[in-house]
């Protein structure tokens, strides 16, 4: 194909090609500049910042706005909220999608067919906001850290995931193999099905994990105790509702420190921005390919 | 003739009934799959079909402490409250409105955006392109957010920086009712573009390649083959797409619009589900707020129906 390209290879394709190349350098440099922009901002002196001098290299290259991030209490507490939450969230996902995305599988399972309509349903009809705010709260699970975990765990989309996971790398001679050998469903899911699932656990984690550790809404509705924030309720009150820092800092009382942090307001920003996003950043690209192939896989039988 | 009836009559009981007898025996068989189906449909059941029950609300007055069930019915009450509240025509327009401009621009560029991807011979740079371009998929909305609000900033804002550069005058967008869709749907294109391209990417690497090769042996060109073999190719996939890009139809992005929304430009920005959530959750008028929702919802229902029965008379893909 590669010699054959070559040879038939006319100026037309040559055009093409450079055209191609150069509007997908274009797309790659509006992409990554924003995301360039912030990480130097945040090592930048702010005065130079907000004249608008930082544009292709830090400018007075400072650690400032990190260590006053260090010392905000608010931010700490959020990041390690937002990290058990997203503990919590993955395990519950994985409890309930994996097992019922392997039973879904199987072709001798009577009712499968309602029990994956029953499913799909919901990815097309819902409550809506209402009856399930309503819900969390006759659970009586306001204000616990259930409601930021529970209610968006699973949706039918992941379990469409791991059933075509699992219909696709089970063959069906090896569950006839087990039964031959007296293997009940428990022990060969447990034994043979959980081991060679390694690849689709690694997908749902990732997807769940992301999802939650992104997500603000459930929180700005079901939480009040502040205590419980996830970062990102913290990050949405200093960065969208522009909020100073400083009034979120508990040791506020200090007017030379808020003076400071008047100043650094803007730095702080760009450095919180790095901080929350820099755990799923640094992830991304080790597990891109487990992403990628959850998308695939899905999207299979949409 | 009657005896021979009853004898197939009898005998097709005794079959039918062989099979549920045998359903039952597989049922037994296979009790352990429906203990592994068990949390996960009671799950489904709780946090998914209860508040769909929970949606008559929409046509009661909704008392606390009667709860859904004892609250007394009103009919369509809210609905029609709804309807003819000053606010009605500006959420319908602001949330298709947007929505249409997702439709026109953010859905067809991520297929254009696989079509160019998918010619790049060289692979560093395919991944290269790749790997940065899915890379907003995973900021969240509130970085997004913040990150419009910093770049768009009038008095420092790179946007305006480099708009003052040329000699321009400094926008407010944030705080323009005219920029507030422009900036939605610009800021949604930069961050989806390179994830949801990925279901293209997928379908473009299941073309045959033989087809290809035999168009190029008749001559054709890079865009030709584009246009005559990779978009028919993957036109399937694009209509699945769309059909469920449709079938989000009014709901896409609340969270981010509820973001983005300030008192300046909010006559632009107010869409059907930010109303539902102030109506409803702020100033708990869960009745109202729940029918509203129940009017979305069946909009998008019956427009995720229609786009479907469409595509099935065209003969293209359907989902169901």
């Amino acid at each position: 194909m590669d010699s054959l390209a070559r040879v038939a290879r006319s100026k037309n394709d040559k055009i093409f090609d450079f055209i191609n190349y150069s509007i997908l350098t274009i797309i790659l440099l509006v992409v990554l500049y924003p995301l360039y922009l912030i990480v130097i901002s945040s090592f930048s002196d702010p005065v130079a910042v907000n004249s608008g001098k930082v544009m292709f290299w830090p400018e007075g290259f400072t650690l400032k706005g990190y260590e006053i991030l260090l010392e905000n209490s608010e931010v700490w507490r959020g990041y390690l909220n937002s990290m058990l939450y997203t503990i919590l969230s993955v395990i519950v996902n994985l409890i309930l999608v994996i097992p019922a995305g392997y039973a879904l599988s199987r072709k001798d399972l009577v009712g499968r067919n309602f029990f994956m309509f029953f499913s799909v349903f919901t990815m097309f009809f819902s409550g809506g906001l209402i009856p399930s705010y309503l819900l969390v709260q006759q659970l009586n699970m306001i204000d616990t850290i259930w409601a930021v975990i529970i209610p968006s765990a699973v949706s039918a989309f992941h379990l469409i995931v791991v059933r075509t996971f699992f219909q696709t790398t089970i063959p069906d001679e090896l569950l006839e193999a087990a039964k031959m050998d007296g293997c009940s469903t428990t022990v060969f899911f447990l034994k043979i099905v959980v081991p060679l699932s390694a690849p689709i656990i690694a997908v749902m984690a990732l997807f769940s994990a992301v999802s939650e550790w992104n997500s603000y809404f459930s929180a700005l509705i079901y939480l009040q105790d502040q205590a419980l924030y996830p970062l990102q309720l913290i990050l949405r009150s200093i960065l969208v509702a522009s909020q100073d820092a400083a009034t979120v800092t508990d040791g506020a009382v200090d007017p030379e420190l808020i003076a400071e942090q008047q100043q650094y307001k803007e730095l702080i920003k760009y450095s919180l921005i790095i901080v929350s996003s820099l755990p799923v950043l640094v992830i991304y690209p080790f597990f891109q390919r487990y992403f990628v192939k959850g998308v695939m896989i899905g999207s299979i039988k949409g | 003739m009657d005896t021979v009836q009853k004898v197939k009559h009898s005998s097709m009981k005794k079959k039918r009934k062989i099979k549920t007898f045998a359903t039952i025996r597989k049922m037994a068989r296979n009790w352990e799959l429906y203990l592994f189906l068990l949390p996960t449909i009671t799950y489904f059941i709780i946090f998914k079909y209860v508040p769909m029950y929970g949606l008559q609300i929409a046509f009661k007055d909704f008392i606390a402490v009667d709860g859904i069930w004892g609250s007394p019915w009103v009919g369509f009450e809210h609905f029609i409250r709804f309807f003819e509240s000053y606010q009605f025509w500006n959420l319908l327009s602001n949330s298709l409105l947007i929505n249409l401009y997702q439709l026109l621009f953010a859905f067809p560029i991520p297929i254009i955006f696989a079509l160019m991807l998918n010619q790049v011979t060289r692979s560093r740079f395919k991944k290269l392109v790749q790997t940065v371009t899915y890379a907003p998929h995973f900021i969240s909305v509130v970085v997004l957010v913040g990150m419009i609000f910093i770049f768009l900033s009038p008095s420092n804002g790179f946007i305006n920086n480099i708009i003052q550069l040329f000699g321009g005058e400094p926008i407010y967008f944030m705080g323009s009712e005219s920029w507030f869709k422009t900036v939605f749907v610009g800021s949604e294109i930069w961050q989806t573009t390179g994830w949801s391209a990925i279901i293209f990417l997928a379908a473009l690497s299941s073309v045959d390649p033989q087809l290809h090769e035999a168009a190029i042996v008749d001559g054709a060109s890079k865009l030709q083959r584009i246009i005559h073999i990779d978009i028919p190719g993957i036109l399937p996939v694009i209509m699945i797409m769309l059909i469920l890009e449709i079938g989000n139809f009014v709901t896409l992005g609340y969270q981010k619009v509820l973001l983005m929304q300030n008192d300046l430009n909010i006559a632009s920005s107010e869409v059907v589900q930010t109303y539902v959530y102030k109506s409803g959750l702020l100033n708990t008028q869960f009745s109202y707020a729940a029918a509203i929702g129940l009017f979305e919802n069946v909009i998008n229902f019956v427009l995720l129906i229609m786009m479907n029965q469409l595509a099935k008379k065209f003969k293209q893909q359907s989902l169901f």
